[in-house]
């Protein structure tokens, strides 16, 4: 597209060019402007997500549990029905948090503020701002995991040891939906559009296994059911706080791994094109 | 001239159909103050977005600071400083963390960031306000901030965009001191203006750019000397006189220039021109005699005005 002037001088250069013209191996910078700037968030607004999957826990779980008594996890475990929806919860609070903080935000600073445009106009890279914003946006969602974790404690719905391994599970889930999030932000025009993110996702948070075993769907349901992210988040977690492993659960990692570089390598074309084209 | 720090030939840059840029030759020496005057949609803004290496051309040669924009953006980015038509400040950061946060994108040290910020709010007059909330300053305290922003990395290159366009005129003036000064301490200013009397006061050299192509070239003066008389009369008749009036006075001065509320007479001597139209028994309703400014040398080059 641009006449580049004829050089065959030096045959590793176009790569080595490829990646400095991405990355400046500064998403520090990046991430310490969000947190510098979360100081003017308002947190009443930040906390709203977090109370949203807690009050699911409380009416349903230890509520309408009360009716429901043990469930079956997809290894065979027989576990209360507030531990069976505590660990899908999870999740959600994690997927919330990184949608949230990858959607609206992202809109705003891209559309509104000009905040990206702004740091490209300085030796950072995209790929060093589209991964500084989608770490920043995976923190919010760990915030509100970890919030959720410490809840699920109190209640006793931590059943097994690998329940530690959760924590670093909801890194990964917040990880892979807040790249997403982001990489489909960044193709958005107007505010309108983003509301389609939260009405595919209320859905998603209903009936990805959330609230019973995905085998009361006919087969084909089932098929797509399991396309969707949120429910190999929902089995990793379950799996691991409920002490009900299996090989499955590298499946759910390797499909949050393939989301992460999808969302990153959109997300830094993306900004690539709208910034620097 | 020494080697220059920007040079561009043939640097076109076109949009689908439309050509933003039509293939413009243009050359900036180290320390020089370089305009580019033109109306809006001119092709001014595309051009600045080409030599911040933000923007890829689509076709001639460009060198900034010895590098193809091309291959080095990040490396031409960081000796750049950048003042954008529209302020981009962070809002959700208070006065001097915009300056400490700005100046570690370009991956310089704490220490160093912190010691350059204060010295900049010292010379953008904003040490006082250095823990206020951007949205609580003023327009032209914004641009100063914009401007103290982009000299947190010792630019070789300071490129502003329109950067007095909206500010009330003591803004303007504030403002223009400040680039003055940089201009004395041997910075390389590039700036796009639509006002000529901008252009007049802080570039030593400037093209005059309409349509994406250059018109003209030259210091201020040297383009007045060349493209107009020294001095112009503008006299008005009334809007339904102008035109007839107009056909009377057609051969005084130099060159007649008839505006829908005005017309403008070419002349060395605007005063004499004046008399002599007394003479023939017409009788403006105003007239005014002042110098020939680059407005001017815009009208004769295009037919058209600067603001529109």
């Amino acid at each position: 597209m641009t006449a580049a002037p004829a050089s065959t001088a030096d045959a590793t250069a176009p790569l080595t060019r490829q990646r400095s013209s991405l990355y400046a191996g500064n998403t520090g910078a990046v991430i310490r402007r969000g947190l510098l700037a979360t100081r003017s968030t308002n947190y009443l607004v930040v906390l709203s997500g977090f109370f949203e999957p807690v009050f699911y826990l409380l009416s349903l779980g230890v509520g309408f549990g009360a009716l429901v008594g043990t469930v079956q996890t997809s290894t065979g475990t027989e576990v209360s029905y507030a531990a069976f929806i505590a660990p899908a919860l999870l999740a959600v609070s994690a997927m919330n948090g990184a949608v949230y903080d990858s959607t609206w935000n992202v809109f705003f600073k891209l559309n509104f503020s000009k905040l990206y445009q702004g740091m490209l106009t300085t030796s950072l890279g995209p790929l060093d701002v589209a991964l500084g914003e989608i770490l920043l946006a995976l923190l919010r969602g760990a915030m509100y995991a970890i919030g959720f974790m410490v809840i699920m404690q109190v209640f006793g719905l931590n059943l097994a040891w690998t329940a530690l391994l959760a924590f670093p599970a909801v890194l990964l889930i917040a990880f892979g939906f807040a790249s997403l999030g982001m990489a489909i932000t960044s193709y958005m025009k107007t505010f309108q559009q983003i509301e389609w993110v939260t009405f595919i996702m209320l859905p998603m948070f209903l009936f990805s296994a959330t609230f019973y075993p995905i085998t009361v769907y006919p087969e084909p349901i089932q098929w797509m059911i399991q396309a969707l992210p949120l429910w190999h988040g929902v089995e990793l977690v379950r799996g691991l706080t409920t002490g009900a492993l299996s090989g499955m659960m590298l499946v759910h990692v390797g499909y949050y791994l393939v989301m992460i570089a999808i969302g990153i390598v959109f997300t830094t074309n993306r900004l690539r094109v709208l910034f620097l084209k | 001239m020494p080697q220059p720090v920007i040079a561009a030939r043939q640097l076109t840059k076109t949009y689908g159909d439309f050509t933003a840029v039509a293939g413009i030759d243009f050359e900036v020496a180290p320390g020089e103050s370089f305009g580019l005057l033109g109306p809006n949609g001119a092709g001014k803004s595309t051009t600045m977005r080409m030599v911040g290496a933000v923007s890829t051309r689509t076709s001639g040669e460009l060198s900034i600071l010895g590098l193809d924009p091309d291959d080095h953006g990040p490396d031409i980015r960081s000796q750049l400083g950048v003042v954008p038509q529209q302020d981009n400040l962070d809002q959700e950061l208070r006065v001097r963390d915009n300056l400490l946060v700005y100046g570690r994108y370009f991956g310089l040290s704490r220490g160093v960031v912190a010691e350059r910020a204060d010295a900049l709010l010292e010379f953008a007059q904003l040490a006082d306000r250095a823990k206020a909330k951007v949205d609580d300053l003023s327009g032209g305290m914004k641009r100063r901030l914009t401007i103290a922003r982009a000299l947190i990395n010792e630019p070789r290159i300071l490129l502003l965009d329109e950067p007095t366009t909206g500010l009330d005129p003591q803004a303007r003036h504030i403002l223009w001191d400040r680039l003055f000064r940089l201009k004395e301490q041997g910075t390389t200013l590039v700036l796009t203006t639509h006002y000529m009397d901008e252009a007049e006061q802080l570039c030593d050299r400037l093209v005059v750019v309409d349509k994406g192509r250059i018109m003209a070239e030259g210091s201020p003066a040297a383009l007045i000397r060349e493209h107009s008389s020294r001095e112009v009369l503008e006299v008005r008749f009334g809007s339904d006189r102008n035109a007839e009036a107009a056909g009377r006075i057609a051969d005084i001065g130099d060159r007649l220039e008839v505006l829908p509320d005005r017309i403008l007479v070419y002349s060395d001597d605007g005063e004499s021109a004046l008399e002599t139209i007394a003479h023939r028994g017409l009788e403006p309703l105003t007239s005014l005699v002042r110098r020939s400014s680059l407005e001017d040398v815009f009208l004769r080059l295009t037919g058209r005005s600067l603001i529109e």
